[in-house]
């Protein structure tokens, strides 16, 4: 199986997805002007400042000729998977609901956070268990989870919240603590913290690697079953 | 013609950049302001105005967090 990680002028994290994702499966990066996506099978948008973060954050990416064919390949039931800047894309693309906005406080936050499975059961978690608790990193300025009320409380209702900071671990002042949805269907996923940092106990923790095995063995299932997610 | 269009926070959405400038203030000697609320102002020309509205929808403004005005100039 292989992931395909986007790369926009201004993406910085897309190197260390790249080698995150290859801990677990193949993988190489896809330029944000190609508009097919080949053979991948989970797309990863990464963090970074995507054409500059101009006007709003993920704003201008969402109309990449890239983000297109990622449209499809979500579309088509492929999975995909935002992180930071790739989850601020996503929800500018309409692809999850709500939206990030400024932290409040108003500041950059650099810092490990522990964040608890809420959802073990999806493609990105199911190498996971319920209430798992998983250390990893978090660094942006605009991580504010966002949705109107009744659109949250349909998010909790079907299960959409994957990730929750744990208990005094909430950066940035997110609505119920979200750190991480999923789609409806299950196959777009987008989470603030940075799982492509926490992949080696040397860079301080591993807790990101479980996400990425997960979609590993996930992709492979599928290929064994092609009916079942 | 030439349009100005008004982007700002959506009632009821925190705006921590207008809480920053607020809590600025007193220590400038500017007592009593609040409520302040930062947005956005994009002034550009358009050969139409048909589609200004698309336009906010799709890329200046997210309708989600965010409302629009569209005022046009020389009267229009």
């Amino acid at each position: 199986m292989t992931f395909g990680i986007l790369q926009f002028p201004g993406s910085c994290d897309d190197r260390d997805a790249l080698l995150a994702c290859r801990r677990v499966a193949e993988a190489r990066l896809v330029w944000h002007a190609d508009v097919e996506l080949g053979d991948v099978d989970v797309v990863v948008v990464p963090g970074g400042f995507s054409y500059g973060d101009y006007l709003r954050a993920g704003a201008i990416a969402r109309f990449a000729p890239a983000m297109e064919a990622v449209a499809r390949h979500a579309e088509a039931g492929g999975l995909v998977l935002g992180i930071c800047n790739g989850f601020q894309v996503l929800c500018e693309a309409g692809l999850l609901p709500g939206a990030l906005l400024p932290n409040d406080p108003l500041r950059f936050v650099c810092r490990q956070v522990e964040v608890v499975v809420e959802n073990a059961e999806t493609a990105f978690t199911r190498g996971t268990r319920l209430g798992q608790r998983l250390s990893i990193p978090v660094k942006h300025q605009s991580g504010r989870y966002f949705a109107p009320p009744e659109q949250l409380s349909e998010l909790e209702a079907r299960g959409g919240t994957v990730l929750r900071y744990a208990p005094g671990h909430n950066p940035n002042g997110s609505a119920h603590e979200i750190a991480g949805i999923v789609s409806e269907r299950g196959n777009v996923m987008g989470l603030m913290p940075h799982p492509e940092h926490a992949v080696d106990p040397l860079t301080g923790s591993e807790g990101g690697l479980a996400i990425f095995n997960s979609l590993a063995a996930s992709v492979t299932r599928r290929e064994r079953s092609p009916l079942s997610a | 013609m030439k349009a100005k269009i008004l982007i700002r926070p959506k009632q009821g959405i925190l705006d921590p950049q207008g809480k920053a400038i607020e809590r600025a203030l007193p220590a400038l000697g500017f007592e009593g302001v609040s409520g302040i609320r930062v947005g956005r102002l994009v002034e550009l020309e358009a050969a139409s105005t048909d589609r200004l509205a698309e336009l906010c929808e799709k890329l200046l403004a997210n309708p989600l967090i965010e409302d629009y005005e569209i005022e046009l100039e020389n009267g229009g």
